[in-house]
């Protein structure tokens, strides 16, 4: 046992300096970051296109979206929280800019405007629902994520008479706002989508919010003892709700990438996508529990997805094995996890 | 001299249930106000007033001669009033100086490029924590490593450091072995010596009767009196917060009790 106060007064020498395994082995995505090493290698050697720029372009992008919405979803599980909705929101928005911009024939612009409007409105209610009732975010998410699905199908049929909304190659402003949105860039020959851009981008601004600033000290707060940080005067509420708000504003985004892209959006897709979500949070070290985890870590959980996905398309296997791949990555992150917690919240009396 | 916390016959109902009634009661500077009581006497609810948590709906609450009813913990944290709860002290999983900080962290940087100034963060915790006697090895190790007793001293040690006048702990050495409640003990006695006002909430009279300057009992949501410590033995102490004459009744019945199996 060790009783602070009686410890010899040269205290700062009673541990040698952590060596840098030791260091490294207590952040959250170190996990993930050898997963991805592996899969990289895996696929490398496997098969020829993997490493190919054309490859790479592929996987990444195929990563980029997903990565996105599992660095919101990483801050929210932070924070305590889940949202089963938002996979089915980043249909929603899409089709609200849609909706607006082909049959009302509005500017795309004020259309992608009014549908953030949507996005951060339904994750202020989300959030306001949980925090005021007390319920787990599981169930209340549940609720408005069946609840936004029949409004997608609902309202899509009424107003077009099909599940699908498409035309939007013929709006104004299609040519500004899938600049900023769906345009490629070239690199090294080959062309890359914008959205692995705004993956970086988000992903490196979430990082920042998360370890820099006193708002993501909150974070990690609300989700390690929403009671205590409450007591010591930090705004749950607050924070929790506009953690909702960001992973809403995270559907907003991928969901104006796809509907810019494709120019087209079926009223059922994202269903399901909220699993892959929290997944990629979960392999990239975040604790199902909150209060740990890592923004970064999800962005490499969201590259684990793309390169295995690909890869095994380009190693011509059946895409069945990808979930099975799917099935142990999780558990090994979920075991790997488990172990880091026990460290971390050991009690010595 | 204004006491820091003056309660008069205070009182709050939930709903038919009234958790307290007429708790009279003063918490001065450089002094160690004890509560004590057994479970469901109202300790908790008296706190949660003077923290609050909850506001009273009878009596009056003065601070600083000033009658006030709080909406909110922060509120009551503005006014100087910090709590340590004894399980809510601190977040496990976040470092120590996290923890230290949290609700309170400082920054640098201007409007909303404001990042968190992790360095100064550091050294100040591990001053202030020397400061108070609590030498811990390193302050970017998760709080949840540390010791129970270990715990409430950063607990409390930043409640000193944001410049608290009074602080309320919660059961401080309720889950604690002997030798982890005297270490703690120490930092309670530590923090009056400094000027503050301590509120110990307990239901060991061996644990408050050191400390202690004026003794509050509970029981059943009533007051069974406030004593200065001149005016009261920790024996009688003990018996009072027994039950007092319930005890001796029950010791009689039991000798009775006794008595009719010999027959």
């Amino acid at each position: 046992m060790s009783v602070a106060a009686q410890a010899p007064p040269a205290a700062d020498e009673r541990i040698s300096k952590p060596g840098l395994l030791d260091r490294l082995v207590v952040r959250p995505e170190i996990g993930s970051l050898l997963g991805a090493v592996l899969v990289f290698l895996f696929f490398s050697i496997v098969t020829e296109q993997f490493l190919s720029t054309g490859g790479v372009a592929t996987w990444l992008d195929d990563a980029s979206t997903l990565g996105i919405m599992a660095v919101a979803v990483s801050l929210l599980m932070i924070g305590g929280e889940f949202d089963l909705s938002a996979g089915v929101m980043t249909a929603s928005t899409a089709l609200v800019t849609a909706i607006l911009s082909t049959q009302l024939g509005w500017n795309v612009w004020l259309a992608l405007f009014v549908s953030l409007l949507f996005a951060l409105g339904v994750g202020a209610l989300n959030g306001w629902l949980v925090m005021r009732t007390g319920l787990p975010s599981f169930i209340v998410t549940l609720g408005s994520f069946l609840a936004l699905q029949g409004l997608n199908l609902g309202i899509t049929r009424l107003v077009t008479g099909t599940v699908q909304v498409s035309g939007m190659r013929t709006t104004d402003g299609y040519a500004s706002a899938g600049f900023l949105f769906a345009s490629t860039f070239s690199f090294g020959g080959t062309s890359f989508y914008i959205s692995i851009v705004w993956w970086i981008l988000f992903t490196i601004v979430a990082s920042t919010i998360l370890v820099r600033t006193r708002f993501g000290n909150w974070i990690f707060a609300v989700g390690g003892s929403a009671l205590s940080s409450r007591a010591v005067g930090v705004p749950v509420m607050r924070t929790k709700i506009f953690l909702f708000m960001t992973t809403a504003f995270a559907a907003w985004l991928v969901g104006s990438i796809n509907i810019l892209r494709f120019t087209s959006v079926q009223a059922n897709q994202g269903i399901g996508l909220e699993f892959q979500f929290i997944i990629a949070a979960v392999i990239g070290g975040c604790l199902l529990t909150g209060g740990f985890g890592s923004a970064v870590g999800a962005a490499i959980g969201a590259l684990i997805f793309g390169m295995a996905r690909q890869g095994i398309v380009y190693a011509n296997w059946n895409s069945d094995w990808f979930q099975l791949f799917l099935g142990v990555m999780l558990l090994s992150a979920v075991l790997v996890n488990n172990a880091l917690r026990r460290r971390a919240e050991r009690v010595r009396r | 001299m204004t006491s820091l916390i003056e309660t008069t016959e205070i009182g709050k109902t939930y709903g038919s249930v009234i958790a307290l009634r007429d708790v009279s009661t003063v918490v001065n500077a450089g002094e160690v106000t004890c509560v004590l009581g057994d479970n469901g006497a109202g300790k908790s609810t008296l706190i949660k007033i003077l923290a609050g948590v909850h506001q009273h709906d009878r009596g009056s609450l003065k601070v600083e001669g000033e009658e006030i009813s709080f909406t909110s913990p922060r509120e009551a944290l503005d006014h100087g009033i910090a709590t340590v709860y004894q399980d809510l002290a601190v977040v496990p999983l976040m470092s120590v100086w996290r923890n230290f900080f949290l609700g309170s962290e400082p920054t640098k940087g201007f409007g909303p490029f404001k990042v968190l100034d992790r360095k100064q963060g550091r050294e100040v915790t591990k001053k202030a924590l020397s400061e108070m006697g609590i030498d811990l090895r390193d302050v970017e190790q998760p709080v949840g490593t540390l010791s129970g007793g270990e715990r409430q001293c950063v607990a409390i040690a930043r409640a000193v450091h944001f410049g608290a006048k009074v602080l309320i702990l919660d059961e401080p050495t309720a889950a604690l072995g002997v030798k982890q409640a005297g270490v703690v003990l120490k930092y309670v006695a530590r923090a009056r010596d400094r000027g503050l006002g301590v509120v110990l909430i307990t239901h060991n009279p061996h644990h408050a009767f050191p400390v202690g300057d004026r003794f509050l009992l509970l029981k059943r949501g009533r007051s069974l009196g406030s004593y200065d410590k001149a005016d009261i033995t920790i024996e009688e102490l003990t018996r009072q917060m027994a039950g007092g004459a319930e005890l001796d009744a029950l010791s009689h019945e039991l000798r009775a009790a006794e008595k009719e199996d010999v027959s």
